[in-house]
Formats: C-alpha cells, structure tokens, sequence
C-alpha cells in the first residue's frame, strides 16, 4: 500500500473533498480508512483526503482550448445552415427526399420529424455515417476483419464491395481481458456445453428455465466480488432496467451521478422514485444532495424518504473516469443511503486481480450495498450480474422483471462466462488469468502516457482501459474514422448525443489481447492522422522521457 | 523540391480550412455554393478597404492635427495674455 503523496499534484485541478466531511465522524474509523489525524494537521489532512486513498487518484479533464472551441461552434453554424438549405430543398422538391417522412395523408398531423434530434439526423449524422454500424465478420479480438463498403450518394445508401479488409487493429470493441477469441480453453468448453444443453433455454429463470448452469455461474460470480449471492440476467441492459424498479419505488430518492447510462436512467425512470443528478464524480455536490434529503425530506409532505440509492458506475466509458469509491462510501455511511455500483467496465479490467474498483481501492465488497456487472466487456460472453446480501438476491429472485420475464442466459455463453472467470481467478491451475490483468495494466498505462507526449488532450483517469482522445470539431469525426480505417486501423468515434455537443471524441478501448508491436503501430499511425488532422490540442506538452521502457510507471508529470 | 513542399503546405492549409468550416463532408455543389459566397464577401470587403481605407485615414489624422493644433493654438493664446 503505498501513500497518497501525489494526492496533491494529482488532484489539483478539482477540488477536493476536505477531510473534515468524512473524518469527523467517529464511523469512519474501520479497517478500511485510516485513523484520525490530530487537528494541527489539518493542512495535510485535506492534502490526502482524510487518508481514504490508499493509492493517488490522478484524473484529468483538460479544458477546451477557447479557439477550438469557437471554431467547433462555426463549423456547427456552417452544417445547420446548410441542414436549413437541404430542408428547404426538400420541402419544395428540388430535391429527392432520402430520409423518413409522414406519409401524405398525415401531413397535416402533429409533425414527426421537426425536433431537432431529427435534424441533426438527417443533416449532421448521415453525413458522417460510414464510421458506425460497421459489419465485422470475425471474431472481435485484437484483430479483426470488416467488409468493405462505398457509398455512392453520400451515405445514404451503403453497398458492399465484396472484398474483406483482413486484420484491421481493434482499438473499439470492449474486449478488455482478450477473451473474445475463435480458439482456446473457453471456446472448446464453450462447444463442449453448445453440444450437451443445446444453444436455446426457451423459458425464464423462474418458469423452467433455471439450469445447474446457471447456479454454477452465480455461485462463482459470488466467490469472485466476495459477495454472499449474485444473480445472472440475460442482458446487460435490462439488468439495470429491469432491477433498479424492484429495488425503489415511489418515495425513494435516486442521486444519479450525471453521465450514468441509459440503462441506469431509464432504470431510476421506471421505477418512479424520485431522482436528483448530481455532478460528475463531485463529491461536494453529493453531499450537498445528501445533506438537502435528509433535512428537508420528500417534497411536499416532508416525510423523511424511504430509501436513498446511490447510483455510480465504476468507470464511465465516455470520459475514461473512476468513481471516487472511498468518498462515496465514507458518505453513505454518514447519512445512511444505500449504493449501487455499476461495475459494467471495470469488473476485470481495474484492481491487481481484476476484481474491480472495489479491489482497486482496497475496500470491502460489504460496503457497496449492490453491486452490478456485465459479462460483455470483460468476459467475452453477454449478460450481466447483480452481486450483495443473500436477502438482497433472494428479493431479486421473486420480484425482479428480468426473472420473471426475461429468457436466461444460453448454455453455451454461461459456459463462456464461468472459464474465463476461472481463468482470471487461477482456479484453471494456470498464471494465464493474472498474466492478462497485468498486461491491461501494462497497456493502459503505456498508451495513455504515449498519447499525452504526443499532445492529445485525453480525458481520464490514468488506469482506466478506455482512452477517450478529444476531437471536438465535427468535420474531424468523420476525418478521424475514415483516416484511421485507411490506415488498417478500427476506431470508435463518439458525437451527439452520447456526448456534449462540442466535445466528440474517440474512443479507444485497450485489451490484453494488444501486444506492444500493435500499440505501436496504432501509436504511430495516430500520431500521422493527429500531424494530419490537427488533433493535438494539448497545451500541457509533457516532459518525454528520454527512454520508455515499457512497464515503467510514474507519476512525474505535473500540470501547472 | 521547395515548390513541392510549399504545394504540400498549401495543400495541408486548404485541408485544415475544409475540416474547419466543415467543407469537407459538404457534396461538390454545396461547396461550390459555400466558397462562391466566402470568396464574394472576401473581394467585397476587400475592395471596400482599398476604396476606404485611405480616406478614413487621412481624415482621422487631419482630426487630431486639428484637436492638438488647437490646442497648441489656446495654451499660447493664454500665455500671451
């Protein structure tokens, strides 16, 4: 364990939590955070944030550059202007209209298509449409294939060439711990299992649907967070959609971190409690919703709230940040709320064993009152999980829509799930499992640090595995996919919606299965299209180390 | 070799330019439109300040020679009375 000496250069650019929140109540003095400091040091206590971090917490957000951003809003004027001219166009006929209409006899209906979410649809997003919804026809492990595809008026249309680019670097899908692959230990048990139970379960969990699988699987995905019971769901989506609403009800409070996902949204909307959002990570802001629930109670009647749930994701995929567990924690204890974790990124890729943020801060699975993960990212498989108390679980089992309606996980895909688990614990007798968490380890930190000498702005924090690289304008969205696919190389590229609408990014995701010779060669090639593109924003120019070798970690840079 | 970089260098600059005002995913009329109307408005302000500029200036300068002559012209008046 070491000590959060660069709590203070890492954490200077927010504004930290002062120690006297969490440290002045006597409950916070278990095994988990330190002991009370005496009063005199006051100064350091805020300089290591009441000693609730074991390890410095280093995240940045650098700020847009004011000329960037200007120039982003114009070329935004530019492209609604002319979304204004294409309209007109096609409201008089000039020209032939592509996209979704009424129909003529419901032209003098309520409009469909006026909002603006539709707008930018037909005049912004098929522009640039070619980077998404791209067909892969291989497996999606470090390498993969994609067929190609032209547009012959503007990407309206899409046909396929016929050739297949073969081994374009993987740097989008969410294969954290390489487990996505056509060949191995899991994929024979995996056709070992598809060849005994079949690929269909044709039932819910609570009909006849519940097979010796599927207590198998969640009796090891409870041995795995050190949680009494877990449960396995379908679908990840539906894990939170359908379980948040039998958690809470009407006169519960949600406190909703701001950039949660659609699944916890729609989620905490279902279930009809009410929700309060506060900032992103900002513990300040969760404290002072915390502080206002409970003096002031629900909204017209002023009856203290039923239940209070903490709604948090362990890292969010679209900034690459970490949850501030240790504080979040250290407050719901002092005002007596109940947390749900959203582990869906960072079960397997954070902590020295992969078992998550929980590991990676050192804390206890007790603590976190629900925790929730998928089996998409880390695992290769599908589904998702909820892990905590036996009683917790057993509610779950009867109530949860997902039980009662959903169909259970295939055969085939538990299977998946159960050997890379026992991979990543070493129960398979093998290093194989450790191997892999520490080369994510090794990769995260050796890409993100190569990207910020290059000048990028990168948001994040420095362990996360998802590596958002700033783009801002939107003509350089579709630049940067089209650039990066000639290169041989598949990137994610985020717009509006999923993000602000000045701050679109790309999205990298790196994996285990990533060797140095490929993090280099996108390196490399990132670095031509940023030359290209004018993408390094940077005004932090780090100091580059004069040799890298490749599993050195420090903590050198300072922002001033 | 000098022109061929300076090409490449212009070449770079007019790519930065479409990426920017978002000419880049404009089809070729929309650009046509885009640059004709950029490029009129440029020669029209142009011409104004070739046609203007100098007027404006001599008149200004003519101005404060004025307010300082002036000036010049009170503060000896007084020193004389």
């Amino acid at each position: 364990m070491e000590r959060p000496e660069r709590a203070a250069a890492a954490l200077g650019a927010q504004p930290r939590a002062n120690g006297c929140s969490g440290a002045a109540h006597g409950a916070l003095r278990n095994g988990y955070v330190r002991g009370l400091p005496a009063p005199d040091t006051q100064v350091n206590q805020i300089v290591h944030n009441g000693g609730l971090y074991k390890r410095p917490f280093n995240e940045a957000f650098e700020e847009t550059p004011m000329l960037v951003a200007v120039l982003t809003y114009v070329g935004y004027g530019v492209l609604t202007l002319f979304g204004y001219l294409r309209d007109f166009m096609r409201q008089w006929k000039i020209e032939k209209c592509q996209n979704a209409t009424e129909r003529a006899e419901q032209k003098d209906f309520v409009p469909l298509y006026q909002d603006f979410e539709n707008f930018y649809n037909r005049n912004l997003y098929t522009r640039i449409r070619d980077s998404w919804n791209r067909p892969i026809c291989s497996v999606p492990g470090a390498k993969v294939d994609m067929m190609e595809r032209v547009s012959h008026d503007y990407n309206w249309t899409f046909t396929y060439t016929g050739r297949v680019i073969k081994d374009i670097i993987n740097m989008g899908s969410y294969n954290y711990l390489g487990f996505a692959q056509k060949a191995g230990t899991c994929q024979e048990a995996a056709a070992e299992v598809l060849s005994q139970y079949g690929a269909g379960v044709c039932s819910t969990r609570q009909e006849m649907g519940n097979l010796d699988k599927h207590e198998e699987l969640e009796e090891l995905v409870a041995r795995f967070l050190g949680v009494e019971s877990a449960m396995a769901y379908g679908m990840g989506f539906a894990t939170n959609s359908m379980n948040i609403p039998a958690l809470v009800g009407k006169g519960c409070l949600i406190l909703s971190d701001e950039l949660n996902h659609a699944s916890l949204v729609l989620g905490a909307r279902l279930s009809g409690a009410t929700i309060r959002i506060f900032k992103h990570n900002n513990m300040q802001s969760l404290e002072k919703l915390l502080k206002d629930a409970i003096v002031h109670g629900q909204p017209r009647t002023r009856r203290p709230w039923k239940k209070i749930l903490i709604l948090v994701e362990g890292i969010y995929s679209m900034e690459g940040s970490i949850v501030r567990l240790p504080e979040v924690i250290a407050l719901k204890k002092k005002y007596k709320s109940y947390l749900y974790l959203d582990e869906a990124h960072s079960i397997g890729a954070l902590g020295p064993s992969g078992r998550g943020v929980v590991e990676y801060f050192g804390l206890s699975p007790e603590d976190v009152d629900v925790m929730m993960g998928t089996f998409t990212k880390s695992f290769g498989a599908a589904g998702g999980y909820i892990g905590g108390k036996k009683e917790l679980i057993d509610y779950l089992r009867t109530y949860s829509h997902s039980a009662v309606y959903a169909t259970s996980l295939s055969p085939p895909v538990v299977e998946q799930v159960i050997t890379s688990m026992k991979c990543i614990m070493g129960e398979d007798g093998t290093t194989v499992g450790k191997a892999r968490v520490q080369q994510l380890a090794e990769n995260t930190r050796y890409f993100r640090r190569r990207l910020k000498e290059m000048g990028f702005i990168i948001y994040g924090n420095e362990d996360s595995p998802v590596v958002p690289l700033m783009l801002y304008m939107p003509a350089k969205i579709g630049a940067f996919g089209r650039e990066m696919l000639k290169r041989n190389i598949g990137v994610v590229v985020v717009g509006f919606p999923a993000t602000p609408i000045i701050e679109s990014r790309a999205r990298f995701c790196l994996s285990a299965a990533h060797t140095k010779e490929m993090l280099d060669t996108a390196l490399k090639e990132i670095d031509e299209v940023g030359d290209l593109l004018q993408l390094k924003y940077s005004r932090h120019r780090l100091v580059p180390l004069l040799d890298r070798p490749f599993d050195e970690t420090t903590y050198e840079e300072t922002e001033d | 070799m000098d022109i061929k970089s300076l090409k490449n260098y212009l070449y770079w600059l007019y790519c930065q330019f479409e990426l920017i005002t978002c000419s880049y995913l404009m089809e070729p009329w929309e650009k046509l439109l885009f640059y004709t109307f950029n490029i009129t408005m440029l020669v029209m302000v142009l011409y104004t300040a070739y046609i203007f500029v100098p007027v404006h200036i001599s008149t200004a300068f003519q101005f404060f020679l004025h307010l300082l002559g002036n000036q010049h012209e009170n503060t000896y008046h007084e020193n004389l009375e």
